[in-house]
């Protein structure tokens, strides 16, 4: 009864209890701190599970000491640990982040509901990773996604367009949610088992109209949470209404989460002895990632809300995602893992930027920008920098990604896919360019509705966005890092699908 | 035609699930009004309710609540029904083994019980019971009449435990015929389970291989109508806050508004034909 041997029931359980006390705090300070507190807390246990898994491999955790397949088993390899770690990571920069922001954004009396709301937002997230049963995925997916509703429409203060947005992301998330539970059901029926590893055993074999069915809910619904290219409609309102810590985490979380469910249930629970899953694959993993990353990048150019501009440019990242995942090789997998926690980080920046001028300037439209670098200079270099990032220049992280995937592309023989990266990459410049010219060609306003304060933002927001343009610049340096532990995750999810390594 | 008819008659309530299903869904999509999207959530979340009670159900199972206090009470004393004990799995074989092993071991059939079993193993354990509530009275010693219960229940082991393989032989069902009701494979396992165990002391067989509809799916749907109702709840909140703001929840009327704010009412009106 050691605290090791819980330990990968900490990152859930203290929380999620941490998070119903928020609510019983004074409004004010006191929320924050407590929520702070406990963000550090889940971020420091899954550091340590994190080098507890890549020093001794999969961890299994039996809940109640009921063991699988009765019970509900954790089951921590390094995938999923990767994706732990950043969930957590992002969540301990977002907290002490969020307080200022918060303060303008959000009314006053919400806020030990706003904190506790996020506490649950991030355990529902971190409980959708670390579980190896079927049903509790779902279950998870429900507790981050209703808390996210509530979160993005307290956006309301600042423009009450966010209860409609919140509104039409509590509809597409609950049928999307619904129709992955139909296709766990289908595979229940199959199999009779909701353990992952259990159901890929029995699925062997199994190449019926049950299963086929089952999977294409499973995706479907997937899809709908990770905002896959046509079923992406709710994204760019809920991420422009949100408070903008909001969108800072869960542009940096949310989708990445829903990203590894579907990357989980491909490669653990269903294998390639399935033609449906190269068949997926090809003919529509592969086309929808592509038009992805082309539409919704077009798309962005032409936005007026930067906010907005960004959360298009999420749905093209998540192009990239899928396009790697369809690959089916090792390089293509490595490059997706890879992709999803550099994205993380520099989307995390690029809203963190954002909010820190809505902040001062009141706004995320793009005349609020207008010589933003004589006024702000810090939040300027920090939105450039995370920029870059994403555009993929050498020295980022998104350089890394682009590599990665750009090898995978051609390693595949998908040799278009690899122009047609680049191209998209090139859109990204254009519309990351718009927003750099603002800041730093144009002269500021002197008044009018976007004149600006000649205050920089707050250092509790300055600190955590700068630690995460540090990683973005860390982890594009020491690529080894990253690519490591991505290629030794990818080898280890191939295998348990059966593929050549 | 007579065959597709008897085919949709016997699948009527995955036909409810699927009807349910495209009403729910159609009326998320067409309704305007942010509380009839809601109702149409519901729907549509009721249809996977009901899918799921539909997969946990067995032809013949009772509600899986554990009965059989009284007859435990009196198996418990019979010294006989250990034979089986090393025989309790978890899957079917050790249920058949187990079965065999009692029939193997008990004396000669008592002819009166015997008549009592029914062929169905459901009934069985009723039979049982009340066999073994007469068999005191019936015989002069005490031993007589408690050997007959192993006896008896093996008999009913046997039975249940050939049904279960049965059923065993078609998991993983073939979809091609069709799931029928009676596949639930983990509510399979459980009676094989429980007939494996029940070896050990075959009385007890009986009354645990009374076959159970499968529990779990029940369980999963506790907590998938929990997610519901929060999802309701916050739904409706939301439709609450945005008459507050808007003075309206009818989605058209949304829109214009959003429109009107944004690009002001004659641009609006100009964009409406569009």
């Amino acid at each position: 009864m050691s605290l090791i041997s819980q330990l990968p029931v900490l990152p859930i359980i203290v929380p999620i209890i941490a998070a119903p006390i928020t609510l019983l705090l004074p409004k004010g300070r006191a929320p924050h701190l407590w929520a702070t507190l406990f963000s550090w807390i889940t971020f420091a246990t899954c550091v340590w599970l994190f080098s507890e898994v890549s020093a001794n491999g999969t961890i299994s955790y039996f809940l109640g000491d009921w063991a699988p397949p009765i019970g509900i088993e954790y089951r921590i390899d390094l995938a999923n640990a990767l994706v732990l770690l950043l969930v957590s990571g992002i969540a301990a920069l977002t907290f002490p982040f969020a307080y200022r922001s918060v303060q303008l954004e959000v009314d006053e009396r919400q806020t030990p509901a706003f904190y506790g709301a996020l506490l649950i937002c991030m355990t529902g997230l971190l409980g959708v990773t670390i579980t190896g049963d079927a049903f509790n995925v779902f279950v998870f997916l429900e507790i981050s996604s209703l808390s996210a509703y509530a979160l993005i429409a307290m956006g309301a203060r600042r423009d009450r367009r966010a209860l409609t947005a919140a509104f039409n992301y509590l509809v597409m998330g609950t049928i999307g949610a619904t129709f992955f539970v139909i296709g766990i059901g289908l595979l229940y029926q199959a199999t009779g088992t909701l353990n992952m590893a259990d159901l890929a055993d029995r699925l062997i074999g199994q190449n019926n109209r049950m299963v086929q069915a089952g999977f294409a809910f499973i995706l479907v619904g997937m899809g709908l949470k990770l905002a896959m290219f046509p079923m992406h409609l709710w994204l760019p309102n809920a991420y422009t209404y949100a408070p903008s810590a909001v969108t800072a985490f869960m542009a940096a979380t949310a989708t990445k989460v829903a990203v590894y469910v579907l990357i989980r249930f491909f490669f653990s629970v269903f294998n390639f002895d399935f033609a449906f899953i190269g068949a997926s694959f090809t003919y529509v993993l592969l086309p929808l990632g592509l038009v992805g990353m082309f539409a919704a990048s077009l798309v962005a150019v032409f936005q007026e809300d930067v906010k907005r501009m960004l959360a298009y440019s999420s749905v093209a990242q998540i192009g990239y995602m899928l396009l790697g995942l369809s690959f089916a090789t090792v390089e293509g997998l490595t490059a997706t893992l890879v992709h999803m926690f550099n994205h993380a980080l520099m989307k995390g920046a690029l809203f963190m930027a954002v909010a820190c001028v809505v902040l001062r300037a009141g706004s995320s439209s793009i005349n609020a920008f207008a010589g933003l670098s004589k006024r702000m200079p810090v939040t300027t270099w920090a939105f450039i920098l995370s920029g870059l990032s994403l555009i993929g220049v050498p020295l980022t992280v998104g350089f890394v990604s682009k590599w990665y995937l750009l090898d995978a592309a051609f390693s595949a023989g998908h040799w278009y896919a690899g122009f047609l990266i680049v191209a998209s990459s090139l859109i990204a410049l254009l519309y990351i360019g718009r927003v750099a010219e603002q800041m730093l060609l144009k002269e500021p306003a002197e008044d009018g509705k976007y004149a600006l304060p000649k205050e920089e933002a707050p250092m509790s927001m300055l600190i955590p966005m700068w630690l995460l343009i540090a990683a973005n610049i860390y982890f594009g340096l020491r690529t080894e890092l990253t690519g490591d532990i991505a290629t030794r995750a990818a080898e280890a999810l191939m295998l348990s699908a059966g593929g050549a390594p | 035609m007579d065959d597709w008819f008897s085919f949709i008659l016997a699948r009527y309530n995955y036909w409810i699930v699927i009807v349910l299903m495209m009403t729910g869904l159609y009326i998320v999509f067409a309704r305007g009004n942010l509380v009839k999207k809601i109702v149409g959530l519901n729907i549509f979340q009721t249809s996977v309710f009901i899918y799921y009670i539909t997969i946990g159900k067995i032809a013949g199972g009772t509600a899986p609540i554990y009965m059989g206090g009284e007859l435990d009470a009196a198996a418990h004393h019979e010294p006989e029904g250990e034979h089986g004990g090393d025989a309790a799995g978890h899957d079917a074989e050790a249920a058949a083994h187990g079965a065999e092993a009692a029939a193997h071991d008990a004396g000669e059939a008592s002819e009166a019980l015997h008549a009592k079993i029914d062929n169905s193993a459901l009934d069985a354990g009723n039979n049982l019971k009340d066999a073994l509530k007469k068999a005191p009275p019936q015989s002069g010693e005490a031993a007589g009449s408690l050997h007959a219960a192993p006896d008896v229940s093996s008999d009913v082991a046997e039975k249940i435990s050939n049904n279960t393989l049965s059923h065993l032989d078609k998991t993983p069902p073939n979809p091609g015929i069709g799931p029928g009701l009676d596949l639930a494979p983990d509510g399979l396992h459980d009676a094989a389970a429980n007939a494996g165990h029940g070896a050990a002391d075959a009385a007890h067989a009986a009354v645990e291989a009374i076959v159970y509809s499968n529990p779990l799916p029940h369980v999963l749907i506790l907590t998938a109508i929990v997610v519901g109702v929060a999802t309701t709840a916050v739904g409706l909140a939301l439709a609450v806050r945005i008459r507050e703001a808007y003075g309206t929840i009818e989605e058209d009327e949304l829109e214009a508004a959003d429109d009107i704010a944004e690009f002001g009412r004659q641009a609006s009106a100009e964009r409406a034909p569009a």
